[in-house]
């Protein structure tokens, strides 16, 4: 699986990450090679632990209290979890989109320069601005309102707003956690064009509950699952399955990802 | 069979509402008690402004707002120097108390929501909002009027504005905490997702999404304090002259009610009535302007 990746072609790769809440275990033993300008998936069913490891990938589980994380996660040949690294910067490299729309209560236009203004972008502002909103396939709706408020748009908009935000700072890594949960299918079916659009310039993670989704979206998919350890009594969630989305869906090794992915439990 | 359409309405299912059942007697009653303690409630308030608007209000007049009060004995005059004090003890007690305050909320919700220290301040904060106000007035003059901290002066508007500080600082540290555990969670995230740190996340979109409710609250204890005679008797005292800069004493409008009422002279009464008139119209605007930041900065 992920050995048949080279290292140039691996953005990201986890080692033996286990992620724990105080002391309730939530994942244990992931080991996985995001590849670079591709999207990779991450299914299974709910409290499997997918969202804990996306938020891992830029430590968003800092803003966390009580999560901890053993093992290494390797972004560009650097330990993300390296005592000297800053998290500020690691997410200036990994942005992240959120399974809820949260525009800032501020202009589209601000939405979009707030990210590029305090990383520091000095070049045309109106110019970064409009390219954000074209890659998130926005600009059409918005070119004649950047000056209202985030919060006039609709769910559907206003995720794209999200991932134009996002866009702007010019980020690696594309993080997005159930991007389309809250959305009906036409803005789906919009956000899951522009991720093809953007797989060109970004790598992109995606968690999906939607499996039809992951099918149509990701090129690598993995599938978590809970299971129980004879060490503990609550059952933990853990990578059960790493492929091709072909392989995942069509030919899975495991029986687990089978009888998920044919819909006979989760 | 004949249809008969009055026993419709006799039928003891009737739909038709009855006032005399039971029920809707006690909730007609309740209802009328509930109006009565309402209007209670609001009665001193509509009684105060009455009868200070019937005892002051003939004497509003240019002269009032812009004169100094007349030496015992003799007519006339204003309370021009005591307006003035007001204003600029309240000032210095805002420009103490809104950066430590909402500092220290800013600490409470944004940094150690639940550490042991945030607990400890959100604690003291409250006991802070429930100490009597003569006692910060006996605080401040024991630690800067007596002690001449200030230059070597002893009562001065500078005393006077910290002791109305220490009456706002509660307020304000609880006003910003509780606004800024208001703004969604989402919000934050967001911008720690495009790599904001945390100092910019609060500066930039936590405090501004969070303003009006802080501004609101800071309005509501910069006038409360500007009513605040106890702590100001023993530390701004008074001074029947124009304010002689920030280290010497001033004379403010409580306190001038406070010495006025009760002088036997006709004049330093009315003025007493007159001061008490611009005080309660101006803590009624600042309580308006409150409201109106309210709804000016809604997004």
């Amino acid at each position: 699986m992920t050995a048949t990746l080279s290292a140039t072609q691996t953005c990201l790769s986890l080692e033996d990450v286990s992620i724990r809440y105080w002391n309730n275990e939530a994942v244990r033993g992931v080991h996985l090679g995001v590849p670079r300008h591709k999207v990779t998936a991450f299914i299974g069913p709910s409290g499997c632990g997918k969202s804990t490891v996306l938020r891992c990938l830029n430590r968003m589980n800092d803003l966390i209290e009580g999560c901890t994380l053993s093992g290494r996660v390797v972004f560009d040949g650097q330990d993300l979890y390296a005592k000297t690294v800053d998290p500020v910067e690691v997410r200036r490299r990994i942005g992240m989109v959120f399974q809820k729309p949260n525009p800032f209560p501020k202009s589209i236009y601000d939405n979009i320069a707030f990210g590029a203004r305090i990383n520091g972008y000095t070049g045309d502002m109106d110019e970064l601005v409009e390219r954000s909103l074209r890659k998130a396939a926005l600009w059409d709706e918005t070119k004649d309102k950047l000056s209202e408020s985030g919060y006039a748009l609709s769910g559907g908009q206003q995720q794209r707003l999200c991932i134009a935000r996002t866009i702007a700072i010019d980020p690696e890594v594309i993080l997005m956690d159930e991007p389309c949960s809250a959305l009906d299918p036409i803005s789906t079916l919009k956000i899951e064009e522009m991720i093809h659009e953007l797989k060109n310039s970004y790598t992109i993670v995606i968690v999906t509950h939607n499996m039809q989704q992951a099918v149509r979206v990701s090129d690598m998919t993995g599938f978590f699952n809970v299971n129980t350890f004879s060490d503990r009594d609550t059952k933990v969630g853990c990578l059960e399955e790493f492929a091709d989305t072909q392989t995942i869906f069509n030919s899975p090794q495991q029986k687990a990802t089978q009888d998920y992915v044919s819909g006979r439990f989760g | 069979m004949a249809f008969v359409p009055s026993a419709v309405v006799s039928h003891p299912t009737s739909l038709r509402f009855q006032a005399s059942l039971p029920r809707n007697r006690w909730n007609a009653l309740l209802t009328a008690v509930a109006a009565v303690f309402s209007a209670i409630a609001v009665l001193p308030l509509v009684l105060v402004l009455g009868y200070v608007l019937f005892k002051g209000g003939s004497l509003i007049s240019a002269t009032l707002l812009t004169e100094l009060p007349p030496p015992p004995g003799l007519e006339g005059g204003g309370i021009g120097n005591a307006i003035l004090g007001t204003i600029v003890v309240t000032l210095v007690a805002s420009l103490i108390a809104i950066p430590v305050g909402v500092g220290g909320g800013v600490y409470l919700a944004e940094y150690s929501r639940s550490g042991w220290f945030a607990q400890f301040v959100r604690f003291g904060t409250n006991v802070l909002s429930g100490v009597p106000s003569i006692i910060c007035g006996v605080f401040i003059y024991g630690l800067i009027v007596s002690t001449r901290l200030f230059f070597g002066q002893s009562y001065s508007a500078m005393a006077g504005g910290v002791a109305l500080s220490v009456l706002m600082l509660p307020t304000v540290i609880k006003t910003t905490d509780e606004a800024l555990k208001l703004v969604p969670q989402e919000l934050r995230l967001g911008a720690m997702g495009l790599g904001a740190s945390q100092f910019v996340t609060i500066t930039r979109i936590t405090l501004p999404t969070a303003f009006t409710p802080i501004a609101t609250g800071v309005v509501l204890g910069i006038a409360r304090a500007a009513g605040e005679t106890a702590p100001l008797i023993f530390t701004a005292l008074f001074s029947p002259f124009w304010p002689e800069g920030l280290f010497n004493p001033i004379a403010t409008m409580s306190v001038l009610i406070f010495n006025f009422a009760i002088m036997p002279y006709e004049a330093q009464n009315a003025l007493a009535w007159a001061a008490s008139f611009v005080l309660v119209l101006m803590i009624l605007l600042a309580n308006l302007f409150a409201r109106w930041v309210a709804r000016f900065t809604r997004v």
